[in-house]
This record gives C-alpha cells, sequence and structure tokens, in this order.
C-alpha cells in the first residue's frame, strides 16, 4: 500500500513537471495552428507588409513589428545608462544603511502592475510629451519612455546581483594599488560581472518587447509606420490587446494569431539568449 | 593623476544621478496612485457595482470579488501543479538532464508574453465555448503562476538539509512521507512567502484576461460567464472620456497597487525574519 502510494506521489509530482513542457508546446502549436489561414494567405511577406486594412481583408504585420522594435529600442537606450548607473550607486557608492532601503525601493517599482504604469503614463507623462515635442502625446516616444521606466527596477535589480557577485578581495587588491572608485568599477567588477550584466539586459529586453498595459495606454494604436516618433502608431501586444475581441472574419482573426506567434518567438529566442548564454552564473530570483 | 580623480567624481555623480532619478519616478507614480486613488476612493466603491457613467450609485464591487475569485481559482489551480512539479526538480529530478530542462522551460515560460498567453487561452477555451468566460480567466492566470511556484519550490527544498532527509529515511520512512513529513515542514516558510509573492504578480496582471474573462458589468459567482476583474475593469474606465470612469479605474488602480505593494513588503519581512534567526 505504501508502496503505491510512494509511487503515485512521483509519478504526480513527475507529470506535473511535464506539464510545464507540454504548455509550452502546445502554446507554439495552437498558435500556429489558429495563424495557419494567415501564414498561407500571406506567408513571409506578412513580416514586410505595412497595409493593415481588416475591410478588405489585407493585413500586414510591419507597422506593429516596427513599433515593438521602435519602442522597445527606445526604452533600452533610454533604461540602460540608468540601470547600470543605478546598480553602481548600490554596490560600490551608497553607504551600508542607504543599500537596502533604496534597494528595497527599487525592486518595489518593479512590483508595481504594470498597468498603473501605462495609466499613469495616459494621465501624467503624455501630456508632458505633448507640450516638449509636439504630436498628441501617444506615440512610439511616450511609449518607449513609459516601457523604460517599467522595465529599469529590473535591470536595474539583476545588474546589481551580477555586480555583487565581484569577491571583495578583488576590490581591495585594485584599491591597495591605488585605483580610484571608478577604475575599480571598470577595470575590476565591470569586466568581472560582464556576462550577467549583458544577460540582465537582453532579459529586460524580453520583457519590454512582450509587455502590454505599459504601452497599450500611450502608444495610440494605429495602424501606420509613423514619419516621427511623437506620432500614434501601435505595436504587437498593442495590437492584440486592442483588437483581438473585435477581430470579425477567420482571416482577421489568424492574423493577429500570426502576429502573436512573431512575438513569442521573438521573446523565446531573446529570454533564452539571455538566460542560457549569459545567466548561467547568475541564477538569482526574479 | 588630477584627471583620474576627476573622471572618478563625475562617474560617481552620475550614477547617483542615476539612483535619483529611478526614486523621482517610484516616488511620483507612487504619489500618483495614493493621491489619486484616495480621492476617489469611498464606501461607495465596495457596495455598488460598475454602473453607466454619470450615475451616482457606482463602484467596484463587482470587479473585486471577479479579482478574487479570477485570482482564487488561478491560486488553486496553478499552486499545487507548482509545488508538485518543484517537488520533483528538487526530490527526484535533482540535477538530471530531464530536471535541468524542465527548469530551463519553465525560466522561459515565467518571462513569456502574458498577452500571448491570453492568445492562447482564448484559442482553446473561449473560442470552442463561444463566449468568454472565467475559467479561461483563471487558466490564464494559473498558467503565469506555475513557473514562479515551482521555482521557488525547488529552491526552498534545496535549502533542507540532506541529512534531516536521511534521518527520516534511517527510520523506514518511504520517500513521499519523507518529503511531506520533513522536507515540507523544514521549507514552509519559503514556499509560502514565494506562493505570496506568486499570488501578488499575478493578481495585477491585465493582458491574460483582456480575451479570456472578458469584463461583465454585473455581479456574477459564475465562472462561466464572463467575469469582471479590477484590472480590465481600470483598463476599460481609463481610456473612456467618462471623468466619474476614470476615477473609479484611479481607486482600482490604488486598490490594486496597495494589495500588490503590502503582498510584497509582507513576503520580505517573512524572508528577512528567517534570515535573522
Amino acid at each position: 500500500m505504501q508502496k503505491i502510494v510512494d509511487k503515485s506521489f512521483e509519478y504526480l509530482s513527475k507529470l506535473s513537471a511535464i506539464l510545464v513542457l507540454i504548455v509550452l508546446v502546445t502554446i507554439f502549436w495552437v498558435l500556429f495552428e489558429e495563424a495557419k489561414p494567415a501564414i498561407e494567405a500571406f506567408g513571409i511577406d506578412f513580416l514586410t507588409n505595412s497595409k493593415w486594412a481588416p475591410n478588405l481583408e489585407i493585413f500586414g504585420g510591419a507597422p506593429a513589428i516596427f513599433g515593438s522594435v521602435v519602442s522597445t529600442f527606445l526604452a533600452m537606450i533610454i533604461a540602460t545608462p540608468i540601470a547600470i548607473g543605478i546598480a553602481i550607486f548600490l554596490t560600490e557608492i551608497a553607504f551600508e544603511k542607504l543599500k537596502t532601503p533604496i534597494g528595497t525601493a527599487i525592486e518595489m517599482l518593479a512590483a508595481i502592475p504594470s498597468i498603473i504604469y501605462g495609466m499613469w503614463g495616459l494621465f501624467y507623462f503624455a501630456p508632458i510629451i505633448r507640450e516638449w515635442f509636439g504630436g498628441n502625446g501617444l506615440g512610439l516616444l511616450t511609449a518607449g519612455i513609459v516601457l523604460s521606466i517599467m522595465i529599469l527596477p529590473f535591470m536595474a535589480a539583476i545588474t546589481r546581483d551580477s555586480m555583487n557577485t565581484t569577491p571583495d578581495i578583488l576590490k581591495e587588491s585594485a584599491y591597495a594599488l591605488g585605483a580610484t572608485k571608478w577604475d575599480v568599477i571598470k577595470d575590476v567588477v565591470i569586466p568581472y560581472a560582464k556576462a550577467g550584466i549583458i544577460g540582465s539586459i537582453i532579459l529586460a529586453l524580453g520583457r519590454a518587447i512582450g509587455e502590454t498595459m505599459a504601452v497599450t495606454f500611450v502608444m495610440g494604436n494605429v495602424h501606420k509606420i509613423p514619419d516621427s516618433i511623437v506620432n500614434a502608431a501601435t505595436s504587437i501586444p498593442v495590437t492584440l490587446a486592442n483588437e483581438f475581441t473585435e477581430a470579425d472574419g477567420d482571416l482577421y482573426y489568424a492574423s493577429l494569431f500570426y502576429l502573436a506567434l512573431i512575438l513569442f518567438v521573438i521573446s523565446f529566442v531573446v529570454i533564452a539568449t539571455a538566460k542560457f548564454y549569459f545567466l548561467r552564473k547568475v541564477r538569482k530570483e526574479i | 593623476m588630477i584627471k583620474r580623480k576627476i573622471i572618478n567624481n563625475i562617474v560617481l555623480a552620475l550614477s547617483t544621478l542615476s539612483a535619483l532619478i529611478g526614486l523621482f519616478f517610484l516616488f511620483w507614480i507612487l504619489w500618483t496612485l495614493v493621491s489619486k486613488g484616495l480621492d476617489a476612493m469611498s464606501m461607495k466603491i465596495f457596495i455598488y457595482d460598475t454602473a453607466p457613467p454619470g450615475r451616482e450609485e457606482s463602484g467596484l464591487r463587482n470587479a473585486i470579488v471577479g479579482q478574487l475569485i479570477l485570482v482564487g481559482v488561478a491560486s488553486a489551480i496553478g499552486i499545487p501543479l507548482g509545488i508538485l512539479a518543484g517537488t520533483y526538480l528538487s526530490e527526484y529530478g535533482k540535477n538530471s538532464k530531464f530536471a535541468n530542462f524542465i527548469r530551463d522551460i519553465s525560466d522561459i515560460m515565467m518571462s513569456a508574453p502574458s498577452i500571448v498567453i491570453g492568445a492562447f487561452v482564448y484559442a482553446i477555451l473561449v473560442a470552442p465555448v463561444g463566449h468568454f468566460n472565467g475559467w479561461a480567466g483563471a487558466v490564464a492566470l494559473a498558467i503565469m503562476m506555475v513557473p514562479i511556484v515551482l521555482r521557488t519550490t525547488d529552491d526552498m527544498l534545496n535549502l533542507v538539509p540532506q541529512q534531516l532527509r536521511e534521518a527520516a529515511y534511517a527510520l523506514g520512512a518511504p520517500k513521499y512521507k519523507v518529503i511531506i513529513q520533513i522536507v515540507y515542514r523544514g521549507a514552509k516558510v519559503g514556499v509560502i512567502t514565494g506562493i505570496l509573492l506568486s499570488i501578488a504578480r499575478i493578481a495585477g496582471e491585465t493582458a491574460p484576461l483582456l480575451f479570456t474573462s472578458f469584463n461583465n458589468n454585473f455581479f456574477t459567482t459564475n465562472l462561466n460567464e464572463a467575469m469582471p476583474s479590477l484590472t480590465v475593469t481600470m483598463f476599460n474606465f481609463a481610456t473612456s472620456p467618462y471623468e466619474d470612469w476614470i476615477n473609479l479605474g484611479w481607486a482600482a488602480a490604488f486598490i490594486l497597487g496597495v494589495f500588490v505593494l503590502s503582498v510584497n513588503i509582507l513576503g520580505r519581512l517573512i524572508i528577512k525574519k528567517r534570515k535573522v534567526k
């Protein structure tokens, strides 16, 4: 009797572990199956066609892909230097007493649901962009900045964790030779933590490209490649969030799934690269 | 020599500035959330359901209840699966190739775009039925929850000293008893903290619910119907042109923010307390 229970417990737990794999494979398969009509109709040209006209049953993913790439790129350019700065501040500059509260505060920023960033962006940040840069305040620039604020704490926290892995003895040896803090940071800490820092940046990139709610509010949802980054645009998650429930017609529906599949593949590749190529050593909770 | 010192000071000043920028935005967003949220809070929020704009008796009761049900059902599905899978990795699979492969897969799932998970669940649980339903929303949230719980369980069970297991084996206990009575007990606090954090994480998710549980302006506890949630209500109300709806949106944001942040702080306190011991 006990043997049966023992074995069933083992199989049950093994089954749960396998379930994770099954879900991942099923997601790929279902997205592909649902996207099939669109894949057959538009093929690979879907990626470059910029016309999105549901009434004509013509669908091209270029505006959404363009928006995703540009908003993510903007977010990365803004967030990366600041996140590294924060990490340097937290590991090398701040007094012991300040490290924990500021570190905690930054991690709290990472816990705030992304929809709150989006709402704040719509009501408080978009008007500022409108005033400073023109346009109606909604568009790639606003989306990129709101996105950068959203990934900043996440990026800073893992960058800090990788910098923290530098052994004190290496740093102390450099100080003993008369190095300044900056010398130590650039010649000891950053080379030592390089893989972890790059990994955290790529991981943040993976988060940013799939992020929906922080950008849906401020993107404007216009299916056109905009002339300027202050004009309204769209991105893959924004298109999905706004149009999924309205999609009528099989081809419309399939095209949205095509976009979802593209997004899933991109983020899968990005996250896998970050995790398995760079972050192997720094296996840390987040 | 002097040049080095100047560069040093510039870099240190820039880093400090970065930290200030980060904190500035944190406080700005928190301040917005608190001031706007508190302004919009009243007893009405908890007594009345969402109503058309301009109505005096308008609140968030249905959305709050819906959110609790969705998160509750998601937890009921996701937590046991996550714990069992984590148990397998830590106690049976250990460092085998298969176990490490599952760990990798789960890590990828943890960062997968939530909107794609929503689309996936739509295809398997909404389209075949023909209408939005609460079950679909709960399943979408559960899919996001499993990898988080799996990771914490795996990590926490690993911290339990090997000797405890061996002592129990020596007394003739079968493996499942060792796991349930010794390992789980030893890792209890850590696992519970991980569960709390995973609940906080999925409670703030909107994207997986947009086209699974959708929204409902009426009070419902029926998971076969479309089910309202705070997050989706927030999205609909905040993007509407009506002042009173926008205010309700802020109230929803406030409730959600307070919940998520307090659970996070609670989790941190538990971990800290254990470390001190």
